[in-house]
């Protein structure tokens, strides 16, 4: 699979982003595609791990489950979704812009893409900030409250497994926002390279390999949201 | 390289993408019972097929890159899986249940 | 053995040693034959330490009474000894060592895919390490290297954070080793270099480096879970509310069962490349060494509850792993027949290398055939959680993994350093590590069976006698590895120049000086013939390299 007549490229012809162990661009440009698409794959496995995790004890807790997912709020949940999507537009063109060398194209969607992350960002803090008034987290002594109120007048029998279900709740949306902080910080760099004119249509291999890694974050919450916000919102409380 | 998706291409995905968004929320609450949690993970699955394929553009990628994106769900079904070949067996053992 | 050429260009010619001097130019290089170096000095390093944590035990263990330290103390020992061995030592030893320097090497490539994430691996490396010696120097970790909840998760008063992090850490640098591997043997093999014509030791770290992307991100997650439950004082591993004990184990065991098919499968690619060199002879079914690498890399995800028959799984899950660990075994077997076949008839030398290869062959059969035992649900009952399973993983890990490391390490010194080590203080410390190791664990596999259990500083007296044997195989062990340290590091300045292929091997690293150049090859490699085209004794061999 490498160049096939083996013969280094004369020198006049590299392009100065030309790493000197790779033959030619598009040698260079393919191990990054393939190299992102493996860490991709152990980010896969990174929240698969807590995926099977919350799928075993939501099979083990059916009436727990249906409890916490009374306290989600999939208004806010749908919004995010929707966010998100819309980063993964402006990232595709970014990229798209990114391959025809259109740079102010390029750095407009980069901002927009930015922009829209943070605004995940800001959603969530909002819905944490709710959890917390509402005493929903258990992580921190004082702030977890599951007796039985009026809107909820049955829910402290369930009030022990309910909080390994608000933990998952905290762990997964929490690894999933650090992802999405690593994104902003990722789309910045990208952004000072891309003002500084690095790249055109015939290197942009950074930009291709950050937009994988950002749509890859929005899958995860393309998972995250039914799993967390939706399934046992229709039910009724046993 | 790879040829470029139009601008047309990216949008109709994103507008396919934000309707489902919007079918799942609301199929959500409707009472299916058991059926709610496999209609909203299909849903997922094609969206995330969507954004795979079109957004990350794995349509066009070689196919060594798609054998590795699919391993990647292939592993974590293995995980999954074998997790359960543990969690439902166990009512299976007289005097067993899952917990 | 051949006689090394005495040209004093040998020594000045540029190589990747040479061709850049001071602190910098090591610690900021890009170069993979430099990483490697770095890996191995600081993977001997956490060797040793683990060692010594070993030769506590042991110490500990002359005595049935336990009366050198307390029990909380003992088991510390046995957890920085398992911590260090396994994450720093193991996990990353010939991948990052032997597997950077010539797998670029062997497949006709000037350097990995990603020099500077390789870099970055090495560091990440180190500030693991620093966590994991962090928590030693602070007071230690009682847990078990295995961390099972909810002792790690609740009630141990131990640094378990910190070695926990430190775990965390050295995994993204196993991640990034394995991820560059991968697209480096997809993107940057030498034009003629077909997967049909790679070396086994590159199909060999190949399928280690799938496991290392699939299985490492697993126990990350898990750890990080139990990191935070310590934290928050609140978790999903508390049984208190819910929480699952077992389900930590089956997150934890589908990364560490796996994980030591990482530890396992380069060292047999060594032993691959060992065998046809010092039998002069092909490898017998290529095809079939190279497929039951990937057997065992993909089944190896299939096997991890046997670790939990006595944990309150359930049956018929015991079941299922029982048998597919039966089936892993397989492609092991299959290798060690093709070894065996390979060897048959052909013109067999006694180097050190070979001598390490012999050993491995030898001590890893009898290591995985007593793996079949442990396997088997009945009589794992009877010997789970005693010194048969310890003695069991060491005949694999150190009678097969060490070994093997050593036999790489011999077989290509004179590659990695263009000198020659003296071979007859290597071949006596060959011949001490073999007969330590079988004087140090093979007294625990009747032990356990008898009924001495693991991870106790006291045991019924009856068991002193076999005790004693095996603390004093230890010594002779730990022995056997102090020699060649020094030997090696005496070679450095005064051993022989080693010439481009005292060992007459085949393979592209052989092709080059010794050392190789910076950039591997002075005229890039062109590949026209298969791996291990080892002809059967014929003269014309003797004069082909020059």
């Amino acid at each position: 699979m490498a160049d096939s007549h083996g013969v280094v490229a004369e020198h006049a012809e590299h392009s100065p982003y030309l790493r000197h162990h790779f033959d030619s661009m598009e040698q260079q440009f393919d191990s990054a595609t393939l190299g992102m698409w493996v860490f991709l794959l152990t980010e896969i496995m990174f929240f698969g791990g807590m995926f099977g995790a919350y799928t075993v004890y939501r099979s083990m807790y059916p009436g727990a489950f249906a409890s916490t997912s009374m306290h989600m709020n999939p208004a806010f949940g749908a919004a995010n979704t929707a966010v998100l999507i819309v980063s993964s537009l402006t990232m595709a063109l970014a990229v798209r812009s990114a391959r025809l060398g259109s740079q102010k194209a390029l750095q407009l969607f980069l901002v927009l893409t930015m922009i829209f992350g943070i605004a995940f960002l800001v959603i969530k803090g909002f819905e944490y900030h709710e959890h917390w008034v509402d005493d929903k987290v258990p992580l921190f002594a004082g702030h977890w409250d599951y007796s039985n109120t009026k809107e909820f007048p049955h829910q402290a029998q369930y009030a022990k497994q309910a909080q390994i279900l608000f933990c998952f709740y905290f762990f997964m949306t929490g690894f999933h926002a650090v992802h999405m902080l690593v994104g902003v910080g990722i789309m910045i760099t990208i952004l000072t390279m891309a003002r500084r004119g690095i790249f055109s249509h015939k290197y942009f291999t950074p930009v291709e390999i950050s937009g994988l890694y950002w749509h890859f974050v929005d899958i995860v919450w393309i998972f995250l949201f039914p799993l967390l916000y939706l399934i046992g919102n229709a039910r009724k409380l046993i | 390289m790879h040829s470029v998706p139009s601008v047309r291409t990216y949008v109709t995905i994103w507008a396919i993408l934000t309707f489902l968004t919007f079918a799942t929320y609301y199929i959500a609450q409707i009472d299916l019972g058991q059926w709610n949690i496999v209609v909203a993970l299909l849903i997922a699955f094609f969206k995330m097929s969507l954004v795979i394929f079109f957004f990350m553009n794995l349509k066009a990628e070689s196919p060594l890159t798609k054998l590795f994106a699919a391993g990647g769900f292939f592993w974590m079904i293995l995980l999954l899986g074998q997790f359960f070949v543990d969690y439902v067996s166990r009512s299976w053992m007289p005097g067993g249940k899952m917990w | 053995m051949s006689t090394a050429l005495q040209t004093p260009e040998v020594a000045e010619s540029p190589n990747y040693l040479n061709s850049e001097y001071g602190w910098r130019s090591w610690l900021f290089t890009k170069d993979h034959k430099r990483i490697a170096v770095l890996y191995i000095i600081s993977i001997t390093v956490m060797f040793f330490i683990g060692g010594i944590f070993a030769s506590l035990i042991r110490v500990e263990l002359l005595t049935p009474q336990g009366d050198l330290v307390n029990s909380d103390t003992y088991n510390k020992f046995f957890t920085m000894h398992g911590i260090v061995m396994v994450f720093f030592f193991l996990i990353p030893s010939i991948p990052a060592t032997l597997g950077n320097f010539f797998l670029p090497i062997q497949i006709g490539a000037k350097d990995l895919a990603f020099p500077r994430i390789n870099l970055l691996s090495w560091y990440i490396y180190i500030a693991g390490a620093i966590f994991a010696l962090a928590a030693i120097v602070l007071g230690g970790v009682d847990t078990g290297w295995t961390f099972y909840t909810p002792f790690s998760s609740t009630y141990s008063n131990t640094f378990v954070i910190t070695a926990a992090v430190g775990v965390f850490i050295a995994g993204f640098s196993s991640i990034l080793t394995g991820l560059n591997f991968i697209v480096t043997v997809h993107k940057m093999r030498a034009p003629g270099m077909t997967w049909g014509r790679l070396p086994l030791f590159v199909w060999a770290n190949y399928a280690t480096s799938l496991i290392q992307v699939l299985g490492t991100p697993v126990v990350a997650i898990t750890l990080a879970l139990v990191g935070l439950e310590r934290a928050f004082h609140i978790g999903i591993f508390d049984p208190a509310i819910g929480g699952d004990p077992i389900l930590f184990q089956h997150m934890f065991w589908f990364y560490s069962h796996p994980a030591v098919y990482i530890m396992i499968l380069p060292g047999m690619g060594v032993i691959s490349e060992i065998v046809p060199c010092f039998s002069r002879k092909s490898i017998f079914g290529y095809p079939f060494i190279a497929g039951s690498s990937l057997g065992i890399a993909i089944i190896g995800f299939l096997v991890w509850g046997h670790h939990m028959f006595v944990t309150g799984m359930s049956m018929y899950a015991s079941l299922y792993f029982s048998l597919l660990t039966m089936l892993v075994a397989v492609p092991s077997a299959v290798k060690v027949f093709n070894w065996t076949a390979t060897m048959f008839r052909g013109s067999i030398s006694y180097d050190t290398p070979m001598l390490y290869a012999f050993g491995f062959i030898g001590l890893f059969t009898i290591g995985g055939l007593t793996g079949l035992f442990l396997a088997t649900l009945g009589v794992d009952v009877h010997v789970t959680d005693t010194y048969f399973v310890v003695a069991h993983f060491h005949y694999v890990m150190v009678g097969g993994m060490v070994l093997a490391y050593l036999g790489g390490m011999h077989f290509w010194w004179p590659k990695i350093t263009g000198k020659l080590y003296p071979e007859g203080w290597a071949r006596f410390a060959a011949l001490l590590v073999f007969a330590g190791f079988n004087l140090t664990f093979f007294p625990q596999f009747i032990t356990g069976y008898l009924g001495q259990p693991r991870r106790y500083h006291a045991y019924a007296p009856e068991f002193q006698v076999l005790n004693v044997m095996s603390t004093a195989g230890a010594s002779v062990l730990g022995l056997g590895y102090v020699i060649p340290l020094i030997y090696m590091l005496w070679s450095l300045k005064y051993g022989k120049p080693a010439g481009n292929n005292p060992w007459k091997a085949k393979g592209l690293e052989w092709e080059t000086s010794s050392p190789p150049p910076t950039f591997n090859f002075d005229t890039p490699p062109v590949v026209t013939e298969d791996a291990y085209a080892y002809a059967s004794e014929s003269s014309h061999e003797e004069s082909h390299h020059g």
